[in-house]
């Protein structure tokens, strides 16, 4: 633990002690809550397998095999079946993972990143900086978010980069615009203008009553967005604008295996039914975690 | 009142001007000369000269931006690429069945939405409440276009029930309100409603049981007022926060319907700039765009207003 700046004076800081009894609170919590564990378990070892798909997937995700197309799930060799081009569905589910987390996660924590210096800066520093930054959030923010990112991507053209840089920029506004109204609540209470009484310069204040206070919050709705953004980003996929073929990806996956409805539905199903769990996952995870830390939607 | 809404307005100008200059600088994103996005990068030279001039990508951005808004103000959106003919005729039946296909979805979603989130609302803790939390988490964590095509394996494929593409019988194009065409409607409006039911589900539910935990309802208890009359008191106070959500959520439907329509082949604006993608037709993109991106900008003013108008709390706070 730092120890709090020198110049405070006699201003309360009251988040410099209790901090390890409110993590230990937290994490108490989180540990009497079965449904949160679950969902976080479930989503390391996605993460996990999509991490170390080289190990865990029986073959190779690109060797096709035109005699065994569109097997069904069990058939002999191909436990999830396999696709119209005859390649293991479960290697390339697992290697799809890394492909769709990434794309899902990326945007989220480069928006974050973005979205946070941009509110957290608008809401402390207010007048004419707030009102020329949260003005320009506003114009992105009038777009529906799908309709902002096939803007983006689809003037930009497909791929990975380009999909990453798109949903960066749908979740900039949201990131921002809750950042600068939580700042700006906590800029107001009593004992930051206590601080600043004292004496307090303006970095020392951000740092030690406004960052810690507003972080946490952010931070937990950052993680909400993340679901939305694996949706977003099978979904860019889906329509051709996201990771290009060969590659495995769910979104793509699902695209490719759309004519398969027909032939084994099952398999056509499958990347989506991974997309749907993870993303469960994630908003369960999150409801945990704001429940956890008393943080109201 | 008036003010107030001239106030809101001149609050949304801004907005929307952002709006043309964010769309204006699409063709400019896409990589490469941006006429290569007009005419394609095989036009003859003589050709790529007089579209040059005519499109005025000789002069400066702002100047090419306010020729760009003052036409498109006149409705003319420029010519796709892929086509030759005005965006806006290529439009023009487009949004008409985006619409229809947003209308059923909206009575679906909101409907069962308002149904199941007040009913949750009053039972907390209740199981229809659990049904409706997990109706809620469903709806914001479904892709729903893996949902669109798992309703076609079922319906369609499995059951050969209802038809899995298209907006009508033999290829149509245009969506009518004849019997025969709600058939194709049925699974593509079930996949656009889930994300708004779930949202809309959320949403009442949180209202109502917020608003059942005031004073004023305890009050009307003890007052002997039936539980249907308290109903429509608790009814008024939650109306304005779920009229918003829905009309931002309507909004949603409208502009995000791309997956839904490439899934059901339905031909929408979403199914348009699906096109425009695939064949890099970036004028056609541009134009579906800002004109859904406007749509919703309007939606907004107009949701905006009307929860003013409903609302006596905001009205008085906000001094007009």
């Amino acid at each position: 633990m730092t120890s709090p700046a020198l110049d405070l004076g006699t201003a309360p800081a009251p988040l410099a002690h209790p901090v390890h009894g409110y993590r230990a609170r937290v994490l108490r919590q989180l540990s009497r809550d079965p449904i949160t564990i679950i969902c976080a378990t479930v989503l390391i070892a996605i993460f996990l397998s999509a991490i170390f798909a080289n190990h865990l997937a029986p073959v190779d995700p690109y060797k096709t095999s035109m005699i065994n197309r569109l097997k069904p799930v069990g058939y002999h060799g191909y436990w999830l079946g396999s696709d119209e081009l005859g390649r293991d569905l479960m290697s390339r589910l697992l290697y799809g993972g890394r492909l769709s987390l990434l794309m899902g996660v990326a945007p989220v924590a480069a928006a974050l990143l973005i979205g946070a210096l941009l509110g957290v800066v608008a809401g402390f520093v207010g007048g004419a900086v707030n009102t020329l930054i949260m003005r320009t959030v506003d114009v992105f923010y009038a777009f529906p978010s799908v309709l902002l990112a096939i803007a983006i991507s689809g003037s930009l053209g497909a791929g990975v980069t380009n999909a990453i840089l798109s949903l960066t920029i749908v979740f900039i506004p949201p990131i921002a615009r809750v950042s600068e109204s939580v700042t700006t609540g906590v800029r107001n209470l009593d004992y930051v203008d206590a601080a600043r009484a004292s004496g307090a310069g303006a970095w020392s204040i951000m740092r030690v009553h406004v960052l810690r206070n507003v972080l946490e919050p952010i931070f937990v709705y950052a993680t909400s967005l993340i679901s939305v953004s694996i949706i977003l980003a099978s979904g860019l996929s889906f329509l051709g604008l996201g990771i290009v073929p060969p590659n495995p990806e769910w979104g793509l996956m699902l695209n490719t295996l759309r004519p398969a409805i027909y032939i084994n539905p099952l398999v056509a199903a499958l990347p989506g039914g991974a997309i749907l769990v993870t993303s469960i996952c994630f908003n369960l995870l999150t409801d945990g975690l704001r429940q956890a830390m008393d943080i109201r939607a | 009142m008036l003010a107030l809404i001239i106030r809101r307005f001149v609050y949304t100008l801004p907005i929307a001007i952002g709006v043309t200059v964010v769309c204006f600088s699409l063709v400019h994103l896409a990589p490469g000369d941006p006429l290569n996005a007009v005419v394609g990068p095989d036009a003859p030279a003589d050709v790529v000269e007089t579209l040059k001039r005519a499109y005025g990508f000789d002069k400066p951005l702002p100047v090419q931006y306010a020729k760009w808004l003052y036409r498109a103000l006149h409705g003319d959106l420029g010519r796709s690429i892929a086509t030759g003919r005005p965006v806006m005729h290529e439009m023009s039946h487009a949004i008409g069945n985006s619409v229809a296909l947003a209308v059923v979805a909206a009575v679906i979603g909101f409907g069962f939405g308002c149904l199941f989130g007040a009913i949750a609302g009053y039972a907390q803790g209740g199981f229809v409440d659990k049904v409706a939390s997990f109706f809620g988490l469903l709806g914001v964590s479904l892709p729903h276009y893996w949902l669109g095509m798992v309703l076609v394996i079922l319906f369609s494929v499995e059951l050969g029930a209802l038809p899995a593409i298209g907006i009508g019988p033999e290829g149509a194009a245009v969506w009518a309100w004849k019997k025969a065409d709600w058939a194709h409607a049925i699974l593509p409006a079930i996949t656009l409603a889930v994300i708004p039911l779930g949202i809309v589900t959320r949403t009442v539910r949180a209202a109502v049981a917020e608003a059942l935990n005031q004073e004023f309802v305890q009050a009307l208890r003890a007052k002997g007022l039936q539980s249907r009359a308290v109903l429509r008191h608790v009814a008024k106070n939650v109306a304005p926060v779920c009229l918003a959500v829905m009309g931002i959520q309507f909004g949603y439907m409208l502009g995000g319907s791309i997956l839904v329509e490439t899934v059901f082949a339905w031909p929408g604006t979403g199914f348009l700039m699906n096109d425009a993608i695939f064949r890099r037709d970036i004028p056609l993109l541009q134009g579906v765009i800002l004109v859904l991106a406007m749509f919703f900008v309007a939606l907004n003013l107009v949701v905006d207003v009307l929860q003013t108008v409903i609302d006596p709390r905001i009205r008085r706070g906000s001094g007009g």
